[in-house]
């Protein structure tokens, strides 16, 4: 008894120099769904693959699970490597998108389903699948039939399934696609806290930039078959480290330009319509063709300021007003936050825009 | 008050439409006539006739002479105690289930839920043995038990009652169960808790009612009319075995195409030819070429292994000709449902450590359960109205359908023969409201998933390559048993003189009126195809688009004929129009002319053309139409130009299928038809009776050329100006 109640350890994932071909079913022709991807996931670490549909995310995933093996490379559970193991004897366990819950079963059968695989003893079976209800708290449903269930609920079932096992890596593919805005926001808190409790693995696919910042230690962002950058949320927010990166983790404006001189970490870049100072990371040539990467809440829109522009859309979004501003050629989104307390530009206005240095991101390897 | 304003608004609105009233109005009548009186009035001719009245002395005639009551009587008797003792039985156990602590009547109690399913289910299988068996030992026991042994009755009831104790103590326990969440007023519970009680009821009833039966079953099979007797545990034996065996083999088919990566050329076609024989198959040709490759003359028993006496002719041979007949049905309903399961179901199964073969027990076949009770009774009911293989091959071995085609056109006992078909109805009747009442329930209501994404196929050498030499095998079996066909029209003398011959052909036209033969098959069929096709669709409108009172009516009636057997329907007709409607002469003038014909080939194929319909219409979003009437059109404007247009594809395929259904079509027909029209299929039924394979065969090869050539000019018609062509273009 001891034993099973001790919490197990969480493994770790590694994916060495992983590739996967396809065959286009229209022309025939082989593309590498993942290329060469090579990741270290820590154990007990939430991590997030995030990208477009068509990105190789859910293949990853898949590879990790075992439902498609790899063209190329070793993938590594715990140490251990598990390419020719098949999916049944992995440490893994997977929540699907569509639940994927047997609808032969009660929501006890189900949850119960991986254990009486592994022939753990039945008062053991009742007592595992009662805490794990008592976690995703659907205690009292046990009888329920799943087509009985709400989305949310069904979710929570298929959640229970996967962590009643003890799995090394838990594995979600794109979990909470089919629930509505408001659950959505409910459901990943509840995963991200679970998870905690826990102390489990976590690997997690979706296509929205939102969820993927809200519950991970680290997001991994892919873009056809390799990966574009990895980091913190934060770290990805706000040193993309290209223009795909940038655009695709919330809005962004991209100001064209030449840099100038740096000194201090602060670099001077030579727009159309005047100079902007950004935080460098490092020092780029003089003169060299560059872009500002800077997000919508983070341009403050005043009388004064940097640099002038036109008001061409302004309009009352709630919690904030949203502006469209041409700076020279280039559209500029704005965001201002709280707009009662400040003052409302009308179409057509002679503004001025400013951001500081530290909030924007300088880009001076351009992709044409 | 307001509902009664809107109710008296869609009479109104309806009423202004006179093109669907008189539609729907026509469509009544043609139902009520041709489908409904026919099978009314062999009711009718079953209990009554001129001489005696009302009488029940022709079902007495072929369950026993004339004891037929006393039997029902007295398994009354033996079962309505043994009822009464169960019940109490179950009351007893139930409340000492509340009221004890004992460990054994506690674990009695949890063994009886599931003994109340085994046990009667367990007796089923004893009886229908026994019925097999006739007049074997445990019927002369039960015989003797009628006949006044105060002992044997004795045991009868308790055996009954030990059988349905369980039952009842379920129903029981349902009930306390009910009454207790009644105080505790959780409406949903109860709800649920409901259901189970009414299927619990309705279950002791069933289980109940099968036990008389059996009973009288039982009784018939010492005191019954022979040939019935024998002709239905003939039928029930080659159904049954049929039902299995044709849900085995689709299901093995159906299994390999959706999860074995098998993607052969010569596969996927192999595959593609199984699943078009239903369609372009004539009756008899499996027969056929069953008795020329295996009979005592056959090329494989004779001439590829020696074997001189082989006796094709029986069980068997119905038996595997039916399986091969009606297991591509099963197969595409299996296809049709295993893509429906959600791969990733399975994939949670595997990933959970399951493997290949726990995921199939433990998920794929339980979903797939209902499908399979789906499968076998349609394969069942289809096997047991079969008219033409059993005629065929059957030999000695008599169905009921083939009984009572001779008891009618040989012994002339209408009566007879009507009580008789009236107990297939009844048998084709309950399977069928089974199967669509609850298992087609069941099977939506748990694979509605739709696959969330690509299924990986299996491609495991071990497992891959065994299933596909099995599944080639067989369909290259299936295949060359409909090659065999024309290749017995070519040669002068099947199984000795194999040299080349056209003779056979020639005679068909010069000595055997061959093409009055095609031209009469092929101009009934032409001329009813459109009829059905447009029916069927018409049909299927109102039912999937449209409200009105007689819907239900409209649907179940077109749905019905799916259950009448070809025979019974026959017989319906001879009775109801022989003498005109009611025997009052009204309609009379149909009788023995092609109006007939036509009509008996429209009422056979229109369940299957409005079966299509339905699921083609079902995809149409209503707001297509709605916007149509909304700009002005009117009911019968909207049907031609939006509705009819969007399902062109189907109508054709219906047409085509109406068509061929018709041009092979025999088992109402035989009974109808006059020597005024020479029907092929009639003329190889014939032919292959009197033993001459040759002239059948070359009959059943110009058929098959005329199916196929339909078919393959629907596909191309579909091609250059289906719907499907256009909408993918735009795509």
């Amino acid at each position: 008894m001891s034993e099973t109640q001790k919490v197990k350890q969480p493994k770790g994932v590694v994916l060495d120099h992983i590739s996967k071909i396809y065959q286009d079913p229209k022309t025939g022709k082989n593309f590498y769904a993942v290329h060469d991807v090579s990741l270290e996931m820590a154990p007990g670490s939430f991590i997030t693959l995030l990208g477009p549909s068509g990105c190789g995310k859910t293949t990853t995933l898949r590879m990790i699970a075992g439902f498609e093996s790899p063209d190329e490379g070793e993938i590594y559970l715990g140490g251990e490597p598990i390419n020719a193991l098949t999916p049944n004897k992995r440490d893994t366990a997977m929540v699907f998108q569509s639940y994927a819950l047997f609808p032969h079963y009660n929501v006890f059968d189900n949850v119960a389903y991986g254990l009486r695989l592994r022939k753990v003893p039945k008062p053991e079976i009742e007592r595992r699948v009662k805490n794990i209800l008592e976690l995703v708290e659907l205690s009292g449903m046990e009888q329920r039939m799943t087509n009985q269930l709400s989305g949310g609920q069904q979710q929570r079932v298929a959640l229970a399934r996967a962590l009643v096992v003890e799995p090394g890596v838990l594995l979600f593919d794109e979990p909470l696609s089919n629930l509505d805005a408001k659950l959505r926001v409910q459901m990943r808190t509840e995963i991200r806290r679970i998870q905690q409790q826990l102390g489990i693995t976590a690997i997690y696919v979706t296509h929205d930039q939102s969820e993927a910042m809200a519950i991970s230690d680290q997001i991994i962002l892919m873009r056809k078959g390799v990966i574009a950058q990895m980091g913190s949320p934060l770290d990805i927010y706000y040193h993309p480290n290209s223009e795909f990166v940038a655009d695709f983790i919330g809005e962004c404006n991209f100001l064209k330009g030449f840099a100038k001189k740096t000194w201090e970490g602060i670099t001077e870049v030579e727009l159309d319509a005047g100079i902007a100072r950004v935080k460098a990371d490092h020092i780029p040539d003089e003169g060299a063709r560059c872009e500002i990467v800077v997000r919508p809440e983070a341009i403050v829109i005043g009388r004064t300021g940097d640099l002038p522009c036109t008001v061409e859309l302004s309009c009352f979004m709630g919690s904030y007003q949203n502006y469209h501003v041409r700076v020279g050629d280039t559209l500029v989104k704005i965001t201002d936050n709280c707009p009662i307390n400040k003052e409302i530009f009308q179409v057509g206005e002679q503004v001025f825009i400013s951001f500081a240095p530290e909030c924007a991101h300088l880009l001076d390897q351009i992709e044409e | 008050m307001s509902q009664k304003q809107s109710a008296s608004l869609d009479r109104k609105k309806f009423f202004a439409d006179p093109v669907m009233v008189s539609t729907i109005i026509l469509l009544i009548v043609f139902l009520a006539v041709f489908i409904l009186y026919p099978l009314a009035i062999l009711l009718v001719d079953s209990i009554y006739s001129n001489k005696t009245g009302i009488t029940a002395q022709f079902f007495s005639g072929i369950f026993g002479e004339g004891a037929f009551a006393t039997s029902l009587w007295k398994a009354l008797l033996i079962s309505v105690p043994a009822l009464l003792l169960s019940i109490l039985g179950g009351s007893a156990l139930a409340r000492a289930e509340k009221s004890s602590q004992n460990g054994t009547v506690q674990s009695l109690c949890r063994i009886m839920p599931p003994l109340g399913l085994i046990l009667p289910l367990l007796a089923a299988a004893a009886y229908t043995l026994a019925v097999f068996d006739n007049r074997g030992s445990v019927a002369v026991f039960l015989q003797q038990a009628f006949n006044g042994g105060a002992g044997a009755c004795l045991l009868i009831a308790l055996v009954q009652a030990v059988i349905l104790t369980p039952l009842c103590y379920r129903l029981i326990d349902g009930v306390t169960r009910l009454s207790v969440t009644a105080a505790r007023d959780a409406a949903e519970e109860k709800a649920l808790q409901h259901k189970q009680l009414m299927r619990n009821v309705i279950l002791s009833l069933v289980v109940f009612g099968v036990n008389l039966l059996m009973i009288v079953f039982l009784y018939a099979s010492v005191h019954g009319k022979y040939s019935f007797i024998v002709a239905i545990s003939n039928t029930l034996k080659v159904g049954f075995l049929v039902g299995i065996l044709s849900a085995g083999v689709g299901l093995l088919f159906a299994y390999v195409e959706v999860y074995v990566k098998v993607r052969t050329r010569f596969m996927s076609g192999l595959f593609k030819v199984v699943s078009m024989l239903p369609v372009v198959s004539p009756p008899f040709v499996l027969s056929l070429s069953m008795i020329m490759l295996f009979g005592k003359a056959g090329i494989i028993t004779r001439h590829l292994l020696g074997i001189y006496d082989n006796d094709v002719y029986g069980f068997w041979g119905i038996a595997i000709v039916q399986t091969m007949t009606f297991f591509p049905v099963c197969y595409m309903m299996f296809r049709g449902l295993l893509k429906n399961i959600d791969p990733s179901m399975e994939e949670a199964a595997r990933d959970m450590g399951a493997s290949r073969m726990k995921v199939f027990t433990t998920v794929t076949l339980p979903l797939l359960l209902p499908g399979i009770g789906n499968a076998f009774l349609v394969t069942f009911i289809e096997s047991i109205a079969d008219f033409a293989n059993p005629m065929i091959i059957g030999g000695s071995y008599d169905t009921l359908a083939t009984t009572i085609y001779l008891q009618i056109t040989g012994a002339y006992d209408k009566n007879g023969a009507c009580a008789m078909a009236v107990v297939l109805l009844a048998i084709t009747m309950l399977m069928f409201a089974v199967q669509k009442y609850v298992l087609e329930r069941k099977t939506a209501a748990t694979l509605t998933g739709k696959a969330s994404r690509m299924r990986m196929l299996i491609e495991d050498k071990s497992v891959t390559i065994p299933l596909a030499i099995l599944c080639s095998l067989m369909a290259l079996f299936v295949v060359l048993m409909y090659v065999c066909v024309p290749f017995g029209a070519m040669f002068k003398t099947w199984g000795r003189d194999f040299t080349l011959t056209t003779k056979w052909f020639e005679q068909v036209f010069t000595k055997y009126k061959g093409l009055k033969a095609f031209q009469d098959s092929f101009v009934l069929s032409i001329i009813s195809a459109p009829i059905t096709a447009l029916l069927s669709m018409i049909i299927s409108y109102l039912v999937v688009k449209r409200k009105f009172k007689a819907k239900g009516f409209i649907e179940l009636v077109s749905m019905l004929a799916m259950a009448v057997p070809g025979t019974v329907l026959g017989i319906g007709y001879i009775r109801g129009f022989a003498g005109g409607m009611f025997h009052t002469g009204f309609l009379q003038g149909i009788y023995g002319t092609g109006v007939i014909l036509v009509i008996v080939f429209v009422v056979r194929s229109l369940p299957t053309g409005t079966r299509s319909g339905i699921s083609a219409l079902r995809q149409i979003d209503k707001s297509i139409e709605e916007s149509a009437y909304d700009m002005g059109a009117g009911s019968l404007k909207v049907f031609t130009s939006v509705t009819l247009p969007l399902i062109k594809d189907s109508f054709l395929s219906g047409l085509v299928t109406a068509f061929v259904r018709s041009i092979t079509a025999i088992s109402a027909i035989i009974l109808l038809v006059t020597p005024s029209y020479l029907l092929i299929t009639v003329q190889i039924n014939e032919f292959a009776e009197k033993g001459s394979y040759g002239i059948a065969c070359a009959f059943a090869t110009i058929l098959i050329a005329i199916t196929y050539g339909a078919v393959l000019l629907m596909n191309l018609v579909i091609r250059f100006f289906g719907t499907s062509r256009k909408t993918k273009e735009v795509e």
